[in-house]
């Protein structure tokens, strides 16, 4: 995997968790492979990988069953939206919201998009 | 662990490399060891390795004196030259004859690496390319089994895939026993694989700090042109920017960028470790 973002590589892979979660990739009650095949999938650091079950354990998200392994919490998918929208709200709303002042675009001017998308419209 | 104690080295007649060098390195850790060329880098591994002899002070490895060389240690150390030969044997005959000095060597681990890297066992080892040889010796060093795994330069003649391979392979043979040092040109090939940033320059230890601490205390920023100097802690002009090494104000752990580290540290490394003196990292 390549990395960019100037985030620590550690929350760059619990991003790829939080995908897998909510594509439905993993449910609740599953399995989420092992700290080990992590890093080796990976090409990290265990050390790396562990920091990142820690902080997903920590969230509320995995939990660990002694000597067996790391499953995805009963409201892991729940508690990952929570953590999804905090982000979105709060780190890429504001960019954004720059981007359409710097570049001119006013609220009415993104309606037509958004009424090309009816899922954005609660109906 | 490995111990080196107040440790005093020059070679014949030149002025000297190690004054007063100390470097403890602990199990379940990959290290990085990092510096210019003519830094110490090869001194200080064959220093931990038994074959260089400090001119006074203690490197202690597994608790034995490596300058003893005790075989007992010997068979929990294996080093990686950057230059190397081997004889004109067969893979085979060279693992027949060198692995029994091995108390733990696992055929079946070396044969499971071996073919990861695409080695057939009946080469002949002169007949191997030199990136081929060199997987060649990584293979046959982590199945050892070796506690101590000393690399210089493992990536240096490795393809593209190989690399790949290459951290894989270290990721998996990883344990909280062991402790892997690399000393290495090539920071992009492993960034993402070290845990610990030891970084020698003049033969002096002037950098010595864990990933974790790192990213949480430094961020490194693609442009710092614009940044109030006192957060700068490092800057490079890199093609019509400012790339640049910056106090970590945003509460988020950045990821490390280890050749802009290595630049910085080399540049202002009293100012990079003032930044990190009153702060306690806990691991």
């Amino acid at each position: 995997m390549e990395f960019r973002e100037n985030q620590a590589i550690y929350l760059q892979i619990a991003n790829r968790f939080f995908e897998n979660i909510l594509q439905k990739k993993w449910g609740s009650g599953d399995k989420v492979p092992s700290i080990r095949d992590m890093a080796v999938e990976f090409e990290v650091n265990p050390n790396t990988t562990m920091r990142t079950f820690n902080y997903l354990q920590d969230k509320g998200i995995i939990y660990n069953k002694r000597g067996i392994g790391y499953f995805l919490a009963d409201d892991g998918f729940e508690k990952t939206i929570a953590i999804k929208r905090e982000q979105f709200l709060e780190e890429e709303l504001p960019v954004f919201f720059k981007n359409m002042q710097l570049l001119g675009i006013k609220l009415d001017d993104l309606k037509a998009y958004i009424s090309a998308k009816p899922e954005l419209n609660g109906h | 662990m490995v111990e080196l104690k107040n440790i005093h080295f020059r070679y014949k007649k030149k002025k000297p490399l190690f004054e007063n060098l100390n470097l403890t390195l602990q199990p379940g850790f990959i290290y990085g060891l990092l510096g210019k060329n003519g830094a110490g880098k090869s001194s200080l591994l064959k220093h931990i390795s038994g074959l260089l002899y400090p001119d006074s002070g203690q490197c202690s490895v597994f608790g034995f004196d490596a300058s003893a060389r005790k075989p007992a240690m010997l068979e929990d150390i294996y080093l990686i030259p950057e230059e190397f030969n081997l004889p004109p044997i067969s893979l085979r005959s060279y693992v027949k004859t060198n692995g029994v000095f091995y108390s733990r060597f696992s055929y079946n681990q070396l044969q499971a690496y071996l073919a990861e890297f695409e080695l057939p066992e009946d080469a002949k080892l002169s007949t191997l390319s030199y990136g081929q040889k060199k997987k060649f010796l990584i293979a046959f060093g982590l199945a050892t089994n070796a506690r101590l795994l000393i690399m210089d330069e493992p990536t240096n003649g490795l393809d593209i895939p190989s690399k790949s391979q290459f951290r894989k392979i270290m990721v998996s043979a990883l344990d909280e026993e062991k402790i892997v040092v690399i000393s290495t040109h090539q920071v992009r090939d492993l960034e993402n694989l070290i845990d610990n940033v030891v970084v020698l320059e003049n033969g002096s230890i002037i950098f010595n700090r864990n990933i974790a601490e790192i990213s949480e205390k430094l961020a490194f920023e693609h442009d710092v042109a614009d940044m109030p100097a006192a957060e700068v802690l490092y800057a490079e002009e890199m093609r019509g920017r400012k790339a640049g090494i910056v106090k970590n104000a945003a509460g988020h752990d950045a990821r490390v960028d280890l050749e802009l580290l290595f630049n910085g540290v080399i540049r202002n490394a009293a100012g990079i470790n003032e930044h990190f003196a009153s702060y306690k990292y806990e691991y």
